[in-house]
């Protein structure tokens, strides 16, 4: 049965040590799969992404991770994520090894990776010290012309979540909107968990909308407001000021435990959680 | 007392520099500020990108993120972003790429990435994101940063993304097919690589600047190209658009969302 629980398929799809990426790039980040996996205790989880935004900044301040791959770590037309810097610039609350890329590399890793390639080639990194950083970037020949063509290794998670707007009761996946790379990063993974706002009985028709089959579809969970502080087109927004307000909450390691003490640990799933803020707001 | 803020002039100087129909990647802040204030004003056929994978999009507010949901309710299409990286970017689509960072060097290199050793950083910022290719393939790149001798260094703590290297015509020596950083608008005014050291020069003051105050704000020591001009203040048109645009933004951001249940 495809259809379960978030918390059935957190425990059954993603172990310790499990390398995962939640993919959504701004639009349906899946906060509700990355609170649950902090509220069974995963560690020393390799975390996937290419933008950690704030669903990263919790997961690292709450010990999870113990590796992160990404290309872009800030809180977007905000600043700094704080929790992320404090890992990295002071081992807080664990050391935290960084192989990082720009978008267009990673893009290219996770086509790689869902296209059964060992690695993928951009015309990337030309010029820059990224690659002196990452050892991971390197380069080949172009076996036609003789240009040198940077590589990067093919991204392969053993999960990777998502957020949906919508599934059938078959286990297919519909996605409309700002798509980022999440279909890539799907077909990358070896296991694929989606979280949605809604299960159908029939898909809408959809020329173009993205739509994951069921048999690369490992498990949904039913999960209105899944993707909240972000969003789901067409269901409800970004909510901008609450982007805002993360600043001065994980700004201070006090503060952001105490938050995440009191809206994700105290919460016994998301529709709790989403509670937590209405009565707090 | 100013009539128009410094910030505001950065903007104002960004968007004319734009022109009609031209191909943007637009990044958040004072760039997509710029290139919406050229759409709503003498550029109405501009084509700006979002490397969400928006194409043609014509937000009525800013969006705070590179992805918000106006970018892609007013977009021509929405596509998936390594499309948006290999197909549009590295393939040369793009005429115009705005980049911003934390550190520029007098060859237009940029440094987003960290402050101090990359090992062990003092500072850690976002990291590169999608500038390093911007830079790399849009036809030129436009930079736009504050200056402090902090931002305006001599020396990067880390090349995130290449403008001219060393100069002296050492990018066009690479394989990088883009012309690189035309123009550093920064808020004393702007500077341009000089012809055949690639250096970057002040080429324009804005109103009521100087070269003392520029070269005091310049980590290396500036040099003035032979003829620097003023650039004319804001007109009033441009000044009530781009309110406007803030204050929609402002309205939008602080508007409550109802938590979904």
């Amino acid at each position: 049965m495809k259809i379960m629980s978030l918390a059935e398929a957190i425990a059954r799809h993603v172990a310790d040590g499990a390398c995962v990426a939640l993919e959504g790039f701004t639009h349906l980040i899946p906060f509700a799969a990355a609170h649950e996996i902090i509220r069974q205790g995963r560690r020393d989880l390799h975390l996937v992404r290419m933008t950690p935004d704030l669903v990263y900044d919790q997961m690292i301040g709450m010990g999870c991770a113990r590796r992160l791959t990404f290309s872009w770590g800030g809180n977007p037309g905000v600043g700094s994520l704080h929790r992320l810097r404090d890992a990295v610039e002071h081992g807080w609350p664990a050391a935290l090894q960084i192989d990082e890329h720009t978008h267009a590399g990673i893009a290219a890793a996770y086509c790689a990776g869902a296209a059964g390639l060992p690695f993928a080639m951009l015309r990337g990194y030309q010029g820059t010290d990224l690659a002196a950083a990452n050892p991971r970037i390197r380069s080949v020949e172009c076996p036609y012309t003789g240009e040198r063509i940077a590589t990067v290794p093919a991204l392969n998670p053993d999960v990777t979540i998502l957020h949906a707007q919508r599934a059938d009761r078959q286990g297919n996946v519909a996605i409309s909107g700002i798509v980022g790379a999440q279909r890539e990063a799907a077909l990358a993974a070896r296991a694929l968990l989606v979280t949605v706002e809604e299960i159908v009985g029939e898909l809408p028709p959809a020329m173009n909308g993205i739509v994951l089959p069921h048999w690369v579809v490992s498990a949904v969970a039913h999960c209105p407001g899944g993707a909240y502080p972000s969003y789901a087109q067409g269901h409800y927004p970004r909510d901008n000021d609450f982007y805002r307000r993360w600043d001065a909450i994980a700004r201070d390691r006090n503060s952001f435990q105490a938050w995440m003490q009191q809206h994700v640990l105290d919460s016994g799933d998301h529709a709790a959680f989403l509670a937590s803020l209405g009565a707090a707001a | 007392m100013s009539e128009w803020t410094r910030d505001e002039m950065m903007t104002v100087a960004a968007a004319r520099r734009l022109w009609n129909g031209c191909v943007c990647f637009v990044g958040i802040g004072l760039p997509s500020a710029a290139c919406n204030l050229a759409r709503l004003t003498h550029a109405p056929d501009i084509v700006l990108i979002y490397e969400s994978g928006t194409l043609g999009t014509r937000p009525d507010v800013l969006p705070l993120s590179i992805g918000d949901g106006e970018l892609a309710d007013t977009a021509a299409c929405v596509i998936p972003l390594p499309e948006v990286f290999a197909y549009f970017l590295q393939a040369g689509r793009v005429d115009v790429g705005f980049l911003g960072a934390a550190q520029v060097d007098r060859y237009g290199n940029l440094n987003s990435t960290v402050i101090g050793p990359y090992e062990a950083p003092t500072t850690r910022l976002p990291g590169a994101g999608g500038a390093t290719e911007i830079a790399a393939h849009a036809r030129q790149t436009f930079v736009m940063l504050k200056a402090t001798p902090r931002s305006l260094v001599a020396r990067l703590d880390f090349r995130t993304s290449a403008g001219f290297l060393d100069g002296h015509g050492a990018r066009a020596r690479t394989s990088m097919r883009g012309a690189g950083p035309q123009a550093l608008i920064t808020d004393f005014g702007v500077l341009a690589p000089e012809p055949a050291s690639d250096e970057l020069v002040l080429t324009s003051l804005f109103p009521g600047a100087t070269l003392e105050e520029a070269r005091a704000a310049v980590g290396w020591p500036l040099r003035a190209a032979a003829a620097v001009e003023t650039v004319a203040a804001p007109t009033a048109l441009e000044l009530d658009t781009l309110r406007s645009l803030h204050a929609r933004t402002r309205e939008a951001h602080a508007r409550p969302v109802r938590v979904p249940a």
